[in-house]
């Protein structure tokens, strides 16, 4: 008998790991390249104006975007505050009260339909359900298409934060004496919450940028929206219109604008790892 | 199929106050019969094992003791299981309420993702304890024994424990909320050697105050640990699949010298299980 390998399968083996990790490489470029791309030319027009000052008219020089950075905030502590609580609570009434019934495989049918639904659609049915009926665009409706973005992420990220939760430490809550109330919202819930927390940032670093939904229901404003229901200027749309824009001086604070939003988006990303490494049971 | 007497030898039980007696209990999983017909008298201040083969119903029995088979919706429980003249099966009876009466230790320790000293305090601030919560941490960590190795660190997680430190972390939130039985689902399955020595001897210290039921699949822990042992066997029912039943109920020490039944003198001298 001989230990030897056959020297083409050899050959063979190094030739498909020299092949997966260059796919890997590959994969990697994108990220790396749009990085590059947005920091060389955004880092330049970077200056304390672009976060205090309105955009500038056609043919003007400097200006900024300060209502944009605050028009996105406020659309996506909007979303944030309709996502949030509705997907955390789909998740526990999926996870801890209907787990393995028909219903609730219904719902987790639903919810993997509705993340699968373009971007643009929930922003046409905010545009028919807030716009249509408020008269106006607006925050609202913006933060109500981005929810809907988001609670397909958040509730997905709670069940599963919640069903990591062993059985154990229910039936252990419940061997002392809890209600079923006390069980889910004094043990099992804090005991879920960094994968929770780890879905919300994620959820909202997938609306953040989104733009396609806000062109229809947040439109856009020159100047600081006086309230969420006026049209209200947000980053993703500030760049889609400059960035098509024919003025030298729009489409440099477009990429500016880029840059803060991939930064933001990468440190939201960076922190819900975080979150997530803290869970552990056992 | 010889069913024998599964009522206990008079003379053992008679001499001590009854806590738990089960009336023929059948206890059934949907359309699957887990466990036959169980007559017993769990007597008070004892530690009871439950010993058998798997499969032999003794565990599910004992989570019949707190109604903990209440979260497997397809669990039923037929007869009637009184704990001091009620019966836990009543509907008037509120699960909750038994749970804080009859605690429990289970296989795997599982203690709460939270501090040491919420992992006390939280069953007793459920149920509307007013009194001073350091001195019942403390005091609740000292009969489990676990005082001296936690005390300078109660802030810290349960999880961060070792395993036997965990179950006498279990059994002492077990014991803070003050019930009258402690049932163990084999708490020592996953100690090792010297955690389990250290459970047994708290068994000793606990059942001066409580009424322990054990379940376990060592026979010599329950030669150790127990006053009164009884045994379950499973054997194959007519319709396919298998039940469990009450072989023999005694002193350990008849269980393991001296058995009425021959299925137990097989099982204690190792001749299957």
């Amino acid at each position: 008998m001989s230990y030897t390998v056959a020297p083409m399968r050899k050959a063979f083996g190094a030739f498909m790991t020299v092949l997966a990790t260059g796919c890997a490489l590959l994969l990697a470029l994108p990220l790396f390249s749009i990085l590059w791309t947005v920091i060389s030319r955004g880092m330049s027009g970077l200056s304390l104006a672009v976060f205090t000052e309105l955009p500038p008219p056609p043919l003007m020089q400097g200006g900024g975007f300060g209502n944009a950075i605050l028009g996105s905030l406020t659309v996506l502590a909007i979303a944030a505050l309709i996502s949030v609580p509705f997907g955390i609570m789909a998740a526990i009434f999926v996870s801890e009260f209907a787990r393995g019934t028909k219903f609730a495989n219904f719902v987790r049918f639903g919810i993997n339909v509705l993340s699968g639904v373009p971007s643009i659609i929930m922003g046409l049915f905010a545009y028919a359900v807030v716009v249509l009926t408020t008269g106006t665009f607006s925050a609202l409706a913006g933060g109500v298409a981005l929810a809907i973005l988001m609670i397909p992420i958040v509730e997905r990220t709670a069940e599963e934060g919640l069903k990591s939760v062993p059985m154990e430490t229910r039936q252990g809550a419940i061997g002392v004496g809890a209600t079923n109330f006390q069980t889910i919202s004094q043990i099992v819930l804090p005991a879920a919450l960094p994968s929770i927390a780890t879905g919300v940032t994620l959820s909202l670093a997938r609306a953040a940028g989104e733009t396609a939904p806000l062109l229809i229901t947040a439109l856009f404003n020159n100047f600081y929206a006086q309230g969420i229901l006026q049209p209200i200027a947000t980053l993703p749309v500030l760049i889609y219109n400059f960035a098509g824009a024919p003025y030298k001086n729009q489409q440099d604070l477009a990429w500016v604008a880029s840059l803060l939003i991939v930064t933001l988006i990468l440190i939201v990303s960076i922190v819900a790892r975080s979150f997530a490494r803290r869970q552990h049971f056992g | 199929m010889t069913v024998s007497n599964t009522q206990p030898n008079p003379s053992s039980a008679a001499t001590s106050e009854v806590v738990i007696s089960t009336e023929k209990v059948n206890i059934f999983y949907g359309a699957f019969h887990a466990v036959r017909d169980v007559y017993m008298d769990i007597a008070r201040n004892q530690v009871t094992a439950f010993i058998g083969p798997s499969g032999c119903g003794k565990s599910t029995l004992l989570r019949c003791f707190n109604r903990l088979n209440d979260l497997i919706p397809s669990a039923r429980v037929d007869g009637r299981i009184m704990f001091e003249g009620t019966d836990l099966y009543n509907k008037q009876t509120d699960p909750v309420e038994v749970r804080r009466r009859i605690g429990m230790v289970f296989q795997k320790p599982n203690p709460f993702p939270k501090s040491i000293y919420d992992n006390i305090a939280f069953g007793a601030r459920i149920n509307g304890f007013k009194g001073n919560m350091d001195e019942l941490v403390e005091r609740s960590l000292k009969r489990a024994a676990l005082w001296d190795e936690v005390k300078d660190k109660l802030k810290q997680s349960g999880l961060s424990l070792s395993g036997g430190q965990q179950q006498r972390l279990c059994i002492a939130r077990a014991i803070a909320i003050q019930p009258e039985v402690i049932l163990m689902d084999e708490p020592c399955s996953a100690l090792d050697p010297i955690s389990t020595l250290r459970v047994e001897d708290l068994m000793h210290e606990l059942k001066q105050q409580f009424t322990i039921i054990i379940v376990t699949h060592n026979m010599q822990q329950a030669s150790r640990v127990a006053d009164m042992t009884a045994f379950f066997n499973a054997e194959a029912a007519e319709g396919g699949g298998r039940f469990g039943y009450l072989v023999e109920y005694d002193r350990t020490q008849n269980i393991f010298n001296a058995p009425q039944q021959k299925s137990t003198q097989d099982y204690v001298s190792g001749r299957f299980g």
